[in-house]
């Protein structure tokens, strides 16, 4: 007979980190996780714990990413304490690079309304191309210009995974592997959860299970309509320090190898990769840093995000099924210390733990209107 | 940079590349032949086209025999690509490839996948240490470069490819200073029960056994029933430690050769996601392909040692096998042509495949061999041992891309080609459960190296 | 230097198999020959050569172990272009080998300046 508090549905960078964030405060709790060739938003990750150009047209989300980048610190230390493992969380900054006049127009604009909307509490630079140059002596000349923040980073989204299991483990968190949950039933006192062959139950559950809330959602009366966006990320060989500040497109991981992305795909359930998409993320990359022209590359790879009509998270507890609750985001690393911090604390009920200031804002509910349509931008 | 178009695009120019674009271009089809050598041969044939004639008898009829279907390829009326290395090839048909410091893409109306095998990976501790080398690259030593060991030299393991190494040496005047076999008693009497294969085969035994005579003749120290095989050294290799006959050795040695047995290349097959096997017979992944060599990606064969272990002569029959299915499926033979052509290329391929089983039990490489202990390194790029991948599983990984994300093993340059059948085997054995549950590796593009400026100016 | 001749040619050196000429190519700066069409990791094994490159990982020293270009132990710096699989690559006269040390770099000249990396309080 099971006894745990919290059901976790999705072993995920987005589950891993709820599960942490329950445990270390003395809930116990399961986590069911699926098998090692499911889609696995969490491992196909480009790393970075960005604020910048989030938030446009939501400010509470650019305010909950900036939270989140804000307590990554205590996240990476938490964890570290607790494995041993070292994620490399990095903050040194972050640049998005635009490559015509046009784009570098739009970008101000862009970080200008957030700045505004956040009564000016998000402080950018637009920088030239001589200015970017005087911070990055590498840059090539396509590159017309970019926008600076000091609160973006980036951290190993492999160590991290690996860092919120181990750290699950080591608070008690019990695995099940291979279990996809398929049906969920509320019953007196908590919920019934089929996965596989076994049934498990709890008082509480939140599905974090990426793609798959979609189908899960309803049985607890909420609603997640996910859609899968795929991106491309190109992997190249270990280089010496090259460069230590990430961008949004090319940033260089803690083991030296350059990582190269991204693209925004509407192709259902496909996470493969396409020569055309490639070798435009490849041009983009020898505009930025001509230097990698000679860069070899080992891998491509390409990942299904989960992505929401609007493109922001959705956090919400059931009202229909109180105990259940839903998280989805394609932000799965940025995001990670609030979902350790916040919003478990408020999934597991902990005692005085109310749910997060302005989370009404990211309900499921805002899709349920039928007039109004959606458009997700990164 | 360019892009054209084929009908029948083969990857690879060994006896199944040879043999299908032979038999593709007598029945009309347009063919390109893509091979990241300089010349055809594969590795099996490797450099026979200009071969001198002392060393094409040195290597012994079996390579010679590669002569004259290297001619029939090259009068043919295929297109040859040398130095082409292909780095992609896609379900719909399109072959990306790099030449010259350009990439171009190849459309076909059909692919034939003839990468054929590599060796078996065999971590033992010290398997890294300069001076350990594979039975095959010492063949390739020979065969492209007149290179052989300068000093007496130590071959370790088992199959008939380390003993016709040994009995090439000998002709060639290399000494041996030993040969530690693993094959134990118990191999031979399991072998026995595939007796009747064998010797159906005979050919192939005697061959085998004439081999063994000239090593024995030759002096060739003999160790049988070898195990816990170590190699020593700091900056290379000084000694192989093993187990025999009750004994402790220890053999000095500057150069070690180790082989039990090759693999089907699988590279191709998995990024095409195509469905695959685990052959407890031969201890690999084989692609799941039909008669003609057809995977469950349609449009794409595999033909050779890719398919399954079988030799250079069963190589070509299956060439010309997939070749014929190809043609089939182009609507350019009838179901009658093509089951009539291919009528006696399938006895052929059935009498060189009747050795197999009896190979494949006497000359199966040892669980120590293929699962190593906790402190043998596994993945050689990364530098990830045995115990490391024990741990993730303890962690709850179950399978290779869990524990390839925990820990990288896989994820250097040679993207699992000498970690993956060790990786799946040793989290089978971990969590007690088969291989072919536990799968492999997602393989994914570039199957070759190919840097961004490359990649960039690509279509 | 300390080499480890554990390979040798067949041919005399004079007397390259086919009348192929010979090349001239040198590793870490001392000279070698070969013959014409000989991939630059036999003629490296050939003259002696132990180690081809030393691991980024731990820096353990490496040599050919496949010569087939499926294990990427032969990594090479040839003509400037660093990570070089030699087993793939024919001689060519005048080359110059070197060491894979480790890691590969950008060159210098266009190589970033990075700045602190530090953490937020």
């Amino acid at each position: 007979m099971n006894t745990s508090d919290l059901i976790v549905v999705g072993g995920g960078l987005v589950g891993t980190a709820l599960a942490y964030g329950a445990a270390r405060n003395g809930t116990r709790v399961t986590v069911l996780d699926e098998g090692d060739d499911a889609f696995r938003a969490s491992r196909g990750n480009f790393g970075l714990v960005w604020v910048q150009g989030k938030g446009f047209g939501m400010t509470p989300y650019a305010r909950w990413t900036m939270r989140s980048a804000a307590q990554w610190p205590q996240l990476a230390e938490a964890l570290n304490t607790d494995t041993g493992i070292d994620v490399q969380l990095r903050q040194p900054g972050g640049f998005h690079f635009c490559f015509s006049d046009e784009e570098m127009q739009a970008r101000e604009a862009r970080m200008r309304s957030i700045s505004d909307a956040l009564d000016g509490n998000y402080s950018f630079e637009m920088l030239d191309h001589a200015s970017l140059k005087a911070r990055l002596p590498g840059i090539g000349p396509a590159v017309a210009g970019a926008s600076y923040t000091r609160m973006d980073g980036h951290a190993n989204p492999l160590k991290l995974l690996r860092a919120l299991h181990a750290a699950c483990r080591h608070h008690g968190v019990r695995f099940a592997q291979g279990s996809r949950a398929t049906r969920i039933t509320p019953q007196a006192g908590g919920f019934e959860i089929e996965a596989g062959t076994a049934t498990w139950h709890a008082p509480r559950v939140v599905l974090a299970a990426g793609l798959g809330n979609r189908e899960l959602a309803p049985q607890v009366g909420l609603f997640a309509p996910v859609q899968p966006n795929r991106g491309q990320v190109l992997v190249g060989e270990r280089v010496a320090r090259f460069l230590d500040h990430p961008t949004t497109y090319v940033r260089q991981t803690d083991e030296g190898t350059i990582q190269l992305g991204d693209s925004l795909e509407d192709v259902g359930l496909d996470d493969g990769t396409t020569a055309d998409v490639l070798s435009t993320i490849a041009r983009r990359g020898v505009r930025s840093f001509p230097v990698l022209e000679s860069l070899r590359l080992v891998r491509a790879w390409g990942a299904l995000r989960v992505m929401t009509p609007d493109g922001f998270p959705i956090y919400q507890a059931s009202t229909q099924c109180p105990g259940a609750f839903v998280v989805t985001c394609h932000s799965g690393v940025t995001l990670a210390a609030n979902h350790a911090f916040s919003i478990a604390p408020w999934i597991a009920g902990s005692a005085g733990d109310g749910a997060p200031a302005g989370i009404e804002s990211f309900s499921g509910d805002r899709f349920l209107n039928g007039n109004e349509t959606f458009q997700h931008a990164h | 940079m360019s892009n054209e178009r084929c009908d029948i695009a083969i990857v690879g120019a060994g006896p199944a590349g040879m043999s299908a674009a032979i038999i593709a271009a007598r029945l009309g089809a347009s063919v390109v032949v893509l091979d990241e050598q300089r010349g055809a041969g594969g590795q099996i044939y490797r450099a026979i086209t200009d071969a001198p004639a002392r060393r094409v008898d040195l290597l012994g009829p079996d390579y010679a025999a590669g002569r004259s279907l290297a001619d029939a390829f090259a009068a043919s009326g295929a297109r040859h690509l040398t130095n082409a290395a292909v780095w992609q090839v896609t379900p719909e048909g399109a072959v990306h490839y790099l030449r010259d410091g350009a990439t171009s893409t190849l459309q076909a109306g059909r692919v034939v996948l003839c990468s054929g095998a590599m060796e078996r990976p065999f971590p033992i501790p010290g398997w890294t240490l300069p001076g350990v080398l594979t039975a095959g690259a010492a063949q390739i030593l020979l065969k492209s470069a007149d290179v052989v060991p300068a000093e007496p030299v130590v071959l370790a393991g088992c199959g008939p490819l380390l003993y016709l190494l040994g009995w090439q040496y000998v002709r060639a005047g290399v000494p041996i200073r030993a040969l530690v076999d693993t094959t134990s008693m118990e191999d031979y009497r399991r072998a026995l029960s595939h007796l009747g294969g064998a010797l159906a085969g005979w050919r192939y035994l005697k061959k085998g056994l004439s081999l063994m005579r000239v090593l024995k003749r030759a002096g060739v120290p003999f160790h049988t029933g070898a195990e816990n095989l170590a190699a020593e050294g700091d900056d290379g290799v000084e000694a192989l430690r093993f187990t025999a006959g009750g004994k402790a050795h220890r053999i000095e040695t500057s150069t070690l050769l180790l082989h039990h047995g090759v693999v089907p290349n699988t590279q191709f097959t998995w990024s095409l996601r195509a469905g695959h096997t685990w052959d407890d017979a031969q201890l690999c992944w084989r692609p799941e392909a039909d008669a003609w060599g057809a995977l469950d990606v349609p449009g794409i064969h595999v033909a050779g040692d890719g398919l399954g272990i079988g030799g250079a002569l069963a190589a070509a029959q299956q060439g010309e096998l997939a070749a014929l299915g190809a043609m089939h499926g182009l609507g350019r033979i009838t179901t009658a042509e093509r089951d009539k052509l291919a009528e006696p290329l399938r006895a052929a391929l059935r009498e060189h495949l009747r050795i197999r089983p009896f190979l494949d039990a006497l000359y199966r490489p040892k669980k120590a061999n293929r699962i190593p202990a906790d402190d043998v390194i596994v993945c050689r790029c990364e530098e990830v041992a045995a115990g490391a991948i024990r741990h993730f599983v303890a962690l709850g990984c179950d399978g290779p891309n869990q524990a390839k994300a925990f820990g990288r093993c896989g994820m250097g340059p040679c993207q699992g080609r000498q970690c993956g059948l060790t990786v799946t085997e040793l989290i089978a054995d971990a969590r007690g459960v088969t291989p072919a549950e536990v799968g492999y590796y997602r393989i994914r593009p570039p199957i070759k190296p190919i840097s961004l400026g490359e990649l960039a100016g690509a279509e | 230097m300390p080499t480890n001749v554990r390979f040798r040619s067949l041919v005399p050196a004079d007397a390259s198999p086919r009348g192929e000429p010979m090349v001239n190519l040198f590793f870490d700066g001392r000279g070698l020959q070969a013959p014409a069409g000989c991939s630059v990791a036999a003629a490296l094994l050939a003259n002696g050569v132990s180690t081809f490159r030393t691991t980024p990982v731990s820096g353990a020293p490496r040599a050919p172990y496949c010569m087939m270009g499926a294990c990427f132990d032969c990594l090479v710096d040839i003509d400037g272009q660093p990570n070089r699989q030699s087993c793939l690559v024919a001689v060519a006269e005048g080359m110059q080998v070197k060491t894979q040390a480790g890691l590969r770099s950008f060159d210098g000249a266009d190589a970033v300046i990075a700045e602190e990396a530090a953490h937020v309080e």
